[in-house]
């Protein structure tokens, strides 16, 4: 360790400006960051005492999203190694799902990071640890079989026009891993619709293609013909709520435990990282739509909309979204009674796109997406209420 | 009843002018600086909008297109037709110019800050745009009254949304070159992207 100072004291000159390496001073703090904590202050004023800083704050997420990470990886090659019939001991589990997720969790952190150091040292800023966490959410919302080039593309795009043209982390009004996710679903959408899945098969001498796919639970509910129960459907397709809480089926790598889901949820509740109001909320959000919707829905109206909301909560990338994608403390509203208005709207919309927009199956994202568009509205709007209600000081 | 509803969310959210049709885009872009000026600017389209697309169905239905003046007696051959552009920007321009009066004598602060674009809502083209759908979509009176209500309530919403998110972006750096029209035209491109979430979706 004392070496690796010394290394990093003594090269700190040519970095400095009027150095000769003056320009990659952004690769340079990154990486004497990683290793060592800032001894310096803040110079100017408002200083807030806390420890917290943004390298904290993202590492917390990342270890919210430690559950969640190790279930896709046992989850994947799990299903993989179902589909190919081979051996289901853990340890070539875990082999076969370590690896279908590195690559692309290694394009994903390859490529964006590759982006953010080019506009850290252009733009002269420092390399934001706010990329870790995309980062990290970006490849548990990908199916296992997506092409990697896919994954450079849409990562490229999150982080470059999400967020880094509106100046970095913090600047941006959309969820930079929501964006990317939402601009590779709209623009390879055979890949990535939801409706169907692709399990990894390793072995495929006698077969032609090396894929396999499955109806996802949202595919059974939304095919589910009229007069039928959905809930049965589910069921008899294999889909019984243990198993859609535990997760153990094949969709979106990260997504499919609620289980593990709500271990992050409390990682972030306990140490305050995640608003708890935007995740209860949101859940509130699901259960009165689709309460409403079971009400409304007569007896010849799309099976899906006598779901009740036990199922809608357990489907798809509900969980994984309210937890990790609604709460992103940039893209989220500020004040307390805009997070309650925002995350109720996500629930609704959620349901809604479900049940009634046959061209998408899951509506988690996109509601999300569509609700960071109309956060700050809302924040405004509250803002405004409240200055209204101030008893004027001025006669 | 459930038909004008439909016709209501598909103009809102599904068919939205601004975000699914590009329609109107000069004067979103150049008065969404803070959300009072555009809720301001929006109200004056949807009071022009829930104006004139039912006048220019009237027009249309009783004088303009064939057959239409029968009522008169005249021969169902004659075909006015040809008179739909010039005669819908007419009436365009004339509710325009009532909403400027109304709002100078009224409202003078948000008339001084809406400047230019408040006269230039004449030649909107989201205002022309809705009641040339109107034609085309052959759409009842009562349609038409809905249709432009909602249509300028999806545009209402487009711009104060985007209002809202650049005063949001006040503390942002973006790169010099993007500064002004070129980081809104991103913003607009990603709330479109976000209103996706909407086509699609039929009744």
């Amino acid at each position: 360790m004392k070496w690796l100072q010394h290394q990093f004291e003594s090269n700190e000159k040519h970095f400095k400006s009027g150095g000769k390496l003056e320009t990659f001073y952004a690769l340079y703090e990154m990486l004497y960051t990683i290793h060592f904590s800032l001894t310096n202050t803040t110079k100017k004023s408002a200083h807030v005492r806390d420890s917290l800083d943004t390298k904290r704050f993202m590492i917390l997420v990342v270890i919210a999203l430690t559950p969640c990470i190790l279930f896709a990886i046992y989850n994947t090659g799990y299903q993989s190694q179902v589909a190919s019939q081979l051996s289901l001991d853990f340890f070539s589990v875990v082999f076969r799902g370590l690896l279908l997720f590195l690559p692309v969790l290694i394009t994903t952190f390859a490529v964006g990071g590759l982006w953010e150091l080019i506009f850290a040292v252009v733009r002269k800023h420092e390399v934001n640890e706010g990329f870790l966490v995309t980062g990290m959410l970006l490849p548990l919302t990908l199916p296992a079989t997506i092409p990697l080039w896919q994954v450079a593309l849409g990562v490229s795009f999150g982080v470059v026009i999400g967020k880094e043209v509106f100046g970095g982390t913090g600047k941006n009004f959309l969820n930079p891993a929501l964006t990317a996710r939402a601009f590779m679903f709209f623009s390879y959408p055979a890949y990535m619709s939801g409706d169907a899945v692709w399990t990894f098969l390793s072995v495929a001498q006698d077969k032609v293609a090396d894929t396999f796919s499955g109806a996802t639970p949202l595919a059974v509910a939304f095919l589910t013909e009229r007069g039928a129960s959905v809930s049965e459907a589910l069921v008899s397709a294999g889909y019984t709520w243990d198993r859609l809480f535990i997760g153990n089926y094949a969709a979106s790598m990260g997504e499919t435990s609620v289980l593990a889901c709500l271990i992050g949820a409390f990682i972030l509740i306990v140490t305050g990282v995640g608003s708890w109001r935007t995740m209860l909320s949101c859940v509130l959000g699901v259960v009165a739509m689709s309460t409403l919707l079971n009400i409304m829905a007569g007896p010849d109206s799309v099976a899906f909309l006598h779901l009740s909301a036990k199922w809608h909560l357990v489907m798809g990338g509900f969980a994984f979204g309210a937890v990790f994608m609604a709460t992103d403390p940039v893209s989220s509203p500020d004040t307390n009674a805009a997070k309650w208005i925002y995350g109720i709207l996500i629930g609704c919309l959620t349901v809604l796109i479900r049940t009634v927009n046959p061209a998408y199956p899951e509506g988690m994202m996109l509601a999300i997406l569509l609700m960071n568009v109309f956060a700050p509205l809302i924040d405004h709007c509250v803002v405004a209420r409240r200055l209204k209600k101030r008893i004027p000081n001025v006669l | 009843m459930q038909d004008l509803i439909s016709l209501a969310v598909k103009a809102i959210f599904i068919e939205n002018m601004l975000l699914a049709m590009f329609l109107g885009m000069c004067s979103f872009l150049a008065c969404s600086k803070n959300v009072k000026t555009a809720s301001g600017l929006g109200s004056a389209v949807v009071f022009v909008l829930t104006i004139t697309v039912p006048l220019n169905w009237l027009l249309n239905h009783f004088l303009l297109r064939p057959g239409a003046l029968s009522w008169l007696g005249v021969s169902p051959e004659v075909d006015l037709s040809f008179l739909v552009f010039v005669s819908f920007i007419a009436t365009i321009a004339a509710s325009v110019q009532i909403v400027e009066m109304v709002m100078e004598r009224f409202l003078p602060a948000l008339y001084s800050s809406l400047g230019i674009f408040l006269p230039l809502i004449a030649v909107n083209c989201a205002i022309l745009g809705a009641s040339l759908f109107m034609e085309q979509r052959a759409y009842s009176f009562s349609e038409s009254v809905v249709y432009g209500f909602s249509a300028g309530i999806g545009w209402y919403l487009a711009i104060v949304a985007m209002a809202a998110i650049l005063q949001k972006l006040k503390y942002s750096s973006v790169p010099k070159g993007l500064q002004g029209f070129g980081i809104n035209m991103i913003i607009t491109g990603l709330i479109a992207m976000a209103f996706m979430a909407f086509s699609g979706i039929s009744f």
